[in-house]
């Protein structure tokens, strides 16, 4: 072969691999929508369409939490326990206590808050790897939930520790969190696109999201240029946990009692949105709308397996085999270097 | 005669970079030769080279004689070439005990008799021990070396490296981290260990320490030995082959700046454990140049400027009131900045574009109500741009993918769109060509002329008459010699900085 040829065969295979870090992400998720909407009538359906939005919108807001860890070069593993303790809170207000819809959500986002905080302090203060203090205080989570409820889940008219009935239950209100359609669109899907939004604004349009990702790309660089890099990290996580504990409040308003098993599943999918987030378009860094669409992606391929009648633990080799595959994108064929993962 | 190990024509090139042009270097047996050089001389190459860690060098190496391949660390252990290097911390394996570090590599290596308990290694660690005349107790041999204190790490290191009695013994600056009496004690097992017969090459940048310790005196600058002498050591001399002497047109043509009125004052500042604390006041309307050998402490006194060191002075004053930054975020805000030494490592962003680079310390300057203007910031990178002339498309240019003279100006340029009050550049020329150079420098100079204070940190004579008015000289930790440069000269300067106490 002339030294030409080989030249031009060089630039097109780089070509080639340019554009499938870019663009490779967004072509397997429209081959795979094609392919649902194609073979199977029920994808065809708007009402399908959207039932995959809404059970994708918990998963998506958690993993936009996460995404806030992944910027500062951390990661959250608590957030699925969150969530969890996000649905024990609110039945227990709820049912228990009889107290309203309204304030109930506050005590689990604030729930959320106090584990973002202590999270923070282990791990920015107390100087505990991110990935060893968010394991730890998830057992701590799952435990310690279970405390006022005598390890049981809570649902209305269940017998008290007293033995008397429980006097509240789920308020109309707090079940039309899950259920309240705006226009066609489900409310928790206008949530996950609101909240979406509000992440990607503060991650690229302001000071706040400019320091995070100076903090996530050279700590030290970042604190000789003034930042308190303490500050931002800490941050994170609080945010970490507030996102948690609205996908949490979704989940209680959606199952309408307080399983105690809730939540357990999310950590690994909301981790795995944010890590395939960030290989869309080739960017290489997490992301909002690139979790946004991970979460997508993973919500296309887990629906259409389901209605093409796969058993349930395909959706498991399906997640992985996904996030395998994105992640060898941002690494593998990426010439920038992808940098997200702590250093632990 | 006797050589233990001779180096023929050795060279070493990095891309088209060539950091060792044929060097010819011999180490007797029961000397100490002591290897001088600069930053960026060539001395860590060649110690890699000589610890297998380059395979692919040009020239030979000759142990006892016959030609040694060094083509790993492992075989170049077992052809009789040990090397102790500067970071100990990364050579001790932590929860294992003295005696297992100490025969780690014939644990390793499953060498008989090396299994089992810890009382079975006992009897030959204390041998080991013994040779050197190092006196450890048993109690010390079982303790874990995690509880070692940095000067035992040091000598646990080097113990273990003539375990098997080796035919050359590098160290690579083995006293950096360590107090005056600790040294005192390195240097003793250093001196039996030479009696016994070792070739030492000792890498220090202490020339008190070469002074005292070293028989035979190599000097290397860009890749090539520059000279060579036996003790006693005629220092000027050496100093001079190593930071060069080729004046050129380097030599400041500005007129001289004198300022009068101390704008940032520092007072007991202690660097090392074994340096004294000392006061020093730095002066609007002049260029501070401060110069110093790796390891004389001016790093660390630019960032006890910055609030960023862990040296803290006791007190500190700018513009005469209390200045005592405990974070760079209260230092900039006072208007004192700093440019770090190593600016891939401490001021660049993978990635980031020149507008985002510049920005940083001053996202207040470009933000609008919630949002950063783009335009603005925009602005911000091009100004940089004009300013210091960075060869770039434009601010959107990542800064990882300009020539280091271009970055050195982004991150330097960066620093005049805020308000400095006080500037301090650590080694702002490192890596830079003669052209951004004299950018910076005159960019350093016109701004001490309009009044602010300028400290301007470096290891090279050169730069140093080119940008400063005042030149201080640091040894070991402290100053040394604070003048005017018209009072003075490179031969002066020089002496100062080899002035062997």
């Amino acid at each position: 072969m002339s030294q030409v040829a080989q030249r031009v065969q060089e630039s097109m295979r780089v070509r080639m691999q340019d554009w499938l870090v870019r663009y490779g992400f967004i072509a397997v998720t429209v081959i795979l929508f094609t392919w649902f909407i194609l073979s199977e009538e029920t994808f065809r359906q708007p009402s399908t369409l959207f039932s995959m939005l809404k059970f994708t919108s918990v998963v998506a807001i958690v993993g936009l939490g996460v995404t806030f860890t992944m910027v500062v070069g951390g990661l959250d593993l608590s957030v699925g326990s969150v969530a969890g303790l996000g649905v024990t809170v609110s039945a227990m207000m709820m049912v228990i206590y009889n107290l309203t819809g309204l304030f109930s959500g506050a005590m689990v986002l604030v729930a959320g808050a106090v584990v973002g905080i202590v999270n923070a302090i282990l791990i920015v203060w107390m100087k505990i790897p991110d990935l060893l203090a968010t394991l730890g205080m998830m057992f701590i989570i799952m435990g310690l939930k279970l405390l006022p409820v005598d390890g049981q889940s809570v649902s209305s008219k269940m017998i008290l520790r007293d033995g008397t009935v429980a006097p509240g239950r789920f308020t109309d209100g707090f079940l039309q969190i899950d259920r309240l359609m705006i226009g066609i669109v489900p409310l928790p899907v206008v949530l996950w696109i609101v909240l979406t939004f509000i992440a990607w604004f503060m991650l690229t349009r302001t000071r706040y999201g400019r320091i995070m990702y100076a903090v996530g790309a050279n700590p030290e660089a970042a604190r000789l240029a003034g930042i308190r890099v303490e500050w931002y990290r800490a941050s994170a996580y609080v945010i970490s946990g507030l996102f948690a504990a609205i996908g949490g409040m979704i989940l209680s308003s959606r199952i309408g009692q307080g399983d105690i098993s809730a939540g357990n599943s999310l950590l690994l999918d909301a981790v795995a949105v944010a890590l395939v987030g960030t290989s869309v378009l080739g960017i290489g860094k997490p992301n909002a709308w690139g979790t946004a669409l991970g979460a997508l992606l993973i919500g296309i391929v887990i629906t259409g397996l389901t209605i093409k009648g796969f058993p349930y633990y395909a959706q498991d080799i399906a997640k992985g085999l996904v996030l395998v595959v994105a992640l060898t994108f941002s690494f593998t064929l990426s010439r920038k270097k992808a940098r997200f993962v702590p250093a632990t | 005669m006797n050589n233990s190990v001779e180096m023929k024509d050795i060279s070493k090139s990095f891309g088209s970079n060539l950091v060792l042009r044929g060097v010819n270097l011999s180490v007797p047996a029961g000397k100490v030769t002591a290897l001088l050089g600069a930053n960026g001389a060539g001395k860590s190459t060649l110690i890699k080279i000589l610890s297998g860690l380059y395979p692919d060098h040009g020239g030979s190496v000759l142990v006892n004689g016959s030609v040694a391949t060094l083509d790993s660390p492992g075989t170049a252990k077992s052809q009789g070439i040990q090397t102790v290097h500067q970071r100990v911390d990364e050579a001790v394996v932590p929860g294992l005990s003295v005696a297992e570090n100490l025969l780690f590599e014939k644990i390793a290596t499953r060498e008989k008799g090396t299994s089992g308990s810890l009382a079975k290694l006992l009897p030959e660690a204390r041998k080991v021990a013994a040779a050197l005349s190092l006196d450890w107790s048993d109690k010390f041999l079982r303790k874990d070396v995690y509880e070692l204190d940095i000067a035992d790490q040091q000598l646990l290191t080097l113990a273990r490296a003539v375990v098997d009695k080796p035919s050359l013994l590098v160290l690579d600056e083995p006293t950096s981290a360590l107090s005056a009496s600790e040294v005192d004690n390195l240097m003793a097992v250093v001196r039996s260990l030479r009696d016994q017969g070792v070739g030492i090459l000792y890498v220090s940048h202490r020339l008190s320490e070469v002074d005292a310790l070293a028989d035979h005196l190599v000097v290397l600058r860009d890749g090539v030995i520059r000279g060579e002498q036996d003790a006693p050591f005629a220092w000027n001399e050496a100093l001079t082959q190593m930071l060069g002497d080729d004046a050129g047109d380097s030599a400041s043509s500005a007129k001289e700046q004198r300022g009068s009125e101390d704008i940032l004052t520092i007072s007991g500042l202690k660097l090392f454990p074994r340096s004294a604390p000392f006061d020093l006041a730095i002066r609007s309307g002049e260029v501070t140049g401060v110069i110093g050998l790796l390891g004389a402490g001016k790093s660390e006194t630019a960032e006890a400027m910055f609030g960023a060191g862990k040296s803290k002075p006791e007190n500190m004053t700018l513009h005469n009131s209390e200045f005592k930054p405990t974070h760079p975020a209260k230092a900039i805000k006072r208007g004192v900045y700093l440019v770090p030494e190593d600016r891939a490592k401490l001021s660049m962003f993978a990635d980031w574009s020149i507008q985002r680079t510049v920005t940083l310390p001053f996202l207040d300057q470009i933000t609008r109500g919630f949002t950063l203007d783009n335009s603005r910031e925009k602005k911000m990178g091009s100004d940089v741009i004009a300013e210091l002339g960075v060869v770039a498309e434009g601010p959107a240019q990542p800064v990882d993918s300009l020539s280091g003279g271009n970055q050195q100006k982004v991150v330097v340029g960066r620093w005049l769109q805020g308000d400095p009050q006080v500037l301090v550049l650590d080694e702002p020329f490192r890596g830079v060509d003669i052209g951004a150079r004299r950018t910076i420098s005159a960019k350093a100079r016109s701004l001490a002329s309009q009044g602010r204070g300028v400290v301007v940190f470096t290891s090279e004579v050169d730069e140093l008459l080119e940008v400063a008015d005042r030149v201080i000289v640091m040894v070991d930790g402290e100053p040394r010699m604070d003048t005017y440069l018209s009072e003075t000269n490179r031969e002066e300067i020089v002496n100062t900085m080899s002035e062997v106490m």
